[in-house]
């Protein structure tokens, strides 16, 4: 008998609200948490917007000790480890530590603080050598990502396998999809996993800024997300975290557990084609889209919702719109898509286990949540992106896609488990 | 099950480019550790490094590529060209879906990074490379190794410290597992630049002693912590069926097992190394009587020395296997170091020999390990134990054989 993977729990970090239960209100309301950037003084740049959580690590019950040493994504990563380990019922301490594992998604680690400890160190980078004598203790922990999942492992107290999957803006798919193929193999019973990113720095704003990829809709920062909209003009960055509990199916089962759903199918393509570009035919991400369906034993048509990866840009929008009608051919134009960038941003490798954790909870609530601020749609784009507001659905099927720098095209197949109990 | 073997390395160390540079080098014990050039080290307290000499990217990569890499990058890139080369697979050889690319990584692009943040301070954002925006992060490698050889199956990065240079093969080996026919896997690692260097320092782990010959001594009563290096090892893990498309393909090893381990937090656990090893054992399905080899993670810190040394103890018995950590000529490597190790002990049954540790005077007596010191040892090498260390908490091991 082959190990299933299944999801028992959730927690959230998201611009909007902190916890699943805000995120949800959210995202089932269609409404959106982008503004301007208020951690820092935007005004020099392009864009200037985010989707920014409104994180107070102390009200989050972080100790004084967790604040000074942790990044803010690392921070992210605790508190909805927290929640997520809450709502799977789990007693953590009465399992066996070597059979937990950890697999964590970020794209840019600790950018914020290490950005932050530069303009230090360098006095605002007059100096090439940067002076040691500034170096704060936790400065190599900021150097390397792997510190956030040492911090999520400690949280849970996972002795079995550990690690950071850091693939770009797929990192939050990959990262599940790598805690998936542990639990199938044997190597863990229970993998906590998901993304996390804080990303919300001058350096992050900037690299987006002169490959012109963000949105430059400062006037109008609450809608400025549009993606499939002919209007559209960029991406907005976001920031958040999201924490997946992943648990062999006969272990849940064993012990009576809430199963929120199944990863049946994963599947990660490289385009080989531009480290920022992709090619308008989107052929690889229908391939991980085939492939995932094939592992999932579903067909195209089994598609009840494609969650899309939206991210606000006409390149990306026309891509996977081509990937959806290659892989789910007539299906696709019955098939509902929407994106939840258009309400919380672009949170780089946080996202894609954030766009899991409300695809699990679009099979919760049979509502599928819609894509914001789709007003005038792109003619190009001709599939159904479930604008403005939600759809009641039942879904038992869930296809989530994501595509990022580097040429990563990632596909994941999210299936409703029967008796799953609640 | 499927199998993986090596059929092509690249290798990038501070003492030697390619596999046959590197391998002679290493069996004569050349040690390349040296004072920094790469950046004036006047102000910082550590000021030796393992650095890569002799590395022209000029003379590898085409001109477009280079405002657009980080070092670490472009040692990548021509590591992985060697190991496809050595490998003698041609472009069209494997259907282009069914090659993955798995790597390692620790920092990034630090070097990259550190330039366009001071430009960004110093100058304005107007000066920012428009490369900054994958220039510098975790997954460029392997996105760069994909477009460069036009590979569309699976690409992954891991992260995992040190540590990630050995899962980013085991990762790689789950691939062929699920249907690809080749890999390209492993890492290349730099962070020799100011910034990054601040960071190293930071870490309480690169040792004070400034003389390259006494200052990074694993297992020795003297050791004061390690020295950072540059460089690692690109390889091409495949099944034997791919490889066997190619007739005269030479297969180097094979990997036979893999583990991943994490250390609690809580000091009355027991360290996860020795379970790491013991669980690659078990997924290799052999005895540690069968393993001809160890090649140490040698942390170069007492205390993980000592925790070392006692899963080694602990699996092996007292002086029963020799231990060697040719890291001790290059420095520590980061996520290119566990790959070079995985690389040298694929190396070391192919070549019938073990390579030395180095500077190694007073090896602690308690340890009761048989270390490889000085001289290589020659004679058959069926199977080598890799295991490797990242700092916090992350626990590698490996398995690998001679392929039969």
């Amino acid at each position: 008998m082959s190990r299933r993977a299944v999801i028992t729990g959730v927690g959230v970090v998201a611009p909007g609200g902190i916890g699943t239960k805000a995120y949800w209100k959210l995202l089932s309301e269609g409404r959106t948490a982008t503004r301007i950037i208020t951690h820092f003084d935007a005004s020099p740049y392009r864009s200037r917007m985010a989707g920014e959580a409104d994180f107070d690590p102390v009200r989050e019950g972080l100790s004084p000790q967790e604040i000074r040493r942790l990044d803010r994504a690392a921070q992210f990563a605790v508190v909805a480890g927290r929640e997520a380990m809450a709502d799977s019922g789990i007693e953590f301490d009465q399992l066996d530590p070597g059979r937990i594992g950890v697999s964590l998604g970020t794209a840019v680690g600790c950018t914020t603080s290490l950005e932050r400890e530069f303009i230090v160190g360098s006095d605002r980078g007059k100096y090439w050598e940067v002076d040691q004598s500034y170096a704060v203790p936790h400065l190599y922990d900021y150097f390397t990502p792997s510190s956030m999942a040492t911090e999520l492992a400690w949280t849970v107290g996972a002795e079995g396998p550990v690690s950071v999957v850091s693939t770009g803006c797929t990192s939050g798919l990959d990262s599940v999809g790598y805690a998936a193929e542990l639990i199938m193999e044997g190597s863990a019973d229970v993998v906590v996993t998901g993304g996390t990113e804080a990303p919300l720095s001058p350096i992050t704003v900037v690299c987006f800024d002169v490959i012109r990829a963000s949105s430059t809709r400062n006037d109008d920062p609450t809608t400025a997300c549009r993606p499939f909209d002919k209007t559209r003009d960029g991406l907005v960055l976001g920031e958040g975290s999201a924490i997946i509990v992943l648990e062999e199916l006969e272990h849940a089962r064993a012990r009576g557990a809430h199963i929120y759903g199944e990863v049946a199918g994963f599947a990660s393509r490289c385009n080989a084609y531009h480290m920022t570009g992709l090619h308008p035919e989107g052929i690889e991400m229908s391939d991980a889209i085939n492939i995932a369906l094939k592992q999932a034993r579903s067909d195209a048509t089994d598609v009840g919702y494609i969650n899309a990866h939206g991210s606000g840009t006409k390149q990306n929008d026309l891509h996977e719109t081509a990937a959806f009608k290659r892989s789910l051919g007539a299906h696709a134009y019955k098939t509902p898509v929407s994106g939840f960038k258009s309400m919380i941003g672009h949170s780089l490798g946080a996202i894609g286990s954030l766009e899991i954790v409300g695809s699990l909870l679009a099979f919760e609530e049979n509502l599928i949540p819609p894509t914001a601020n789709l007003h005038e749609p792109d003619p190009e784009c001709d599939l159904d992106y479930v604008p403005l507001v939600a759809r009641e659905a039942k879904v038992n099927t869930v296809l989530t896609v994501g595509s990022g720098f580097g040429g990563f095209q990632s596909a994941m197949v999210l299936k409703k488990v029967e008796g799953a109990g609640r | 099950m499927t199998r993986a073997v090596v059929t092509g390395i690249g290798i990038a160390s501070p003492n030697g480019l390619g596999p046959t540079a590197y391998w002679r080098a290493t069996l004569h014990g050349e040690a390349a550790i040296k004072p920094i050039t790469r950046f004036d080290s006047a102000n910082y307290w550590a000021k030796i490094a393992g650095e890569v000499p002799g590395f022209e990217a000029g003379r590898h990569l085409q001109g477009r590529l280079l405002p657009q890499t980080d070092h670490m990058t472009r040692l990548t890139l021509v590591g992985t060209d060697w190991a496809l080369r050595g490998a003698g697979v041609q472009p069209n050889d494997i259907p282009d879906t069914d090659i993955a690319v798995i790597t390692a990584a620790t920092a990034g692009g630090y070097e990259f990074g550190q330039r366009e943040l001071q430009k960004l301070w110093h100058q304005g954002p107007e000066y920012v490379s428009a490369y900054q925006s994958f220039a510098w992060f975790y997954a460029v490698n392997t996105g760069q190794i994909s477009i460069r050889h036009g590979t569309r199956g699976p690409g992954a990065v891991v992260v995992s410290e040190q540590a990630g240079g050995i899962d980013s093969i085991g990762h790689a080996r789950r691939q062929l597992r699920k249907g690809v026919k080749l890999a390209l896997t492993g890492g290349m690692d730099s962070s020799l630049c100011p910034w990054a260097w601040v960071a190293h320092q930071a870490s309480g782990c690169l040792s004070r002693n400034n003389n390259p010959r006494r200052a990074y001594l694993p297992f020795d009563r003297d050791a004061s912590g390690y020295v950072a290096g540059e460089g690692g090892a690109i390889m091409v893990v495949e099944t034997p069926e791919s490889a066997a498309e190619r007739p005269g393909t030479r297969i180097y090893g094979e990997i036979v097992g893999y583990a991943a381990t994490f250390d609690s937090r809580m000091p009355s656990r027991e360290p996860g190394l020795k379970r790491a090893a013991e669980l690659a054992l078990r997924d290799a399905g052999m005895d540690a009587s069968e393993i001809d080899v160890v090649f140490a993670d040698a942390a170069g810190i007492p205390e993980l020395d000592k925790a070392e040394a006692e899963a080694i103890k602990g699996i092996f018995g007292p002086f029963g296997v020799p231990v060697t950590a040719p890291k001790t000529m290059t420095g520590r490597l980061f996520a290119g170091g566990g790959s070079l190790d995985v690389a040298s002990a694929i190396l070391s049954i192919y070549w019938s020999a073990i390579p030395p540790t180095v500077n190694v005077e007073n090896p602690v007596p308690e340890y009761e390990l048989d270390l490889v010191m000085n001289e290589a040892r020659h004679g058959k090498v069926k199977a080598a134990l890799v295991l490797g260390r990242g700092k916090g908490g992350f626990n590698s091991a490996m398995v690998v054989r001679e392929y039969r």
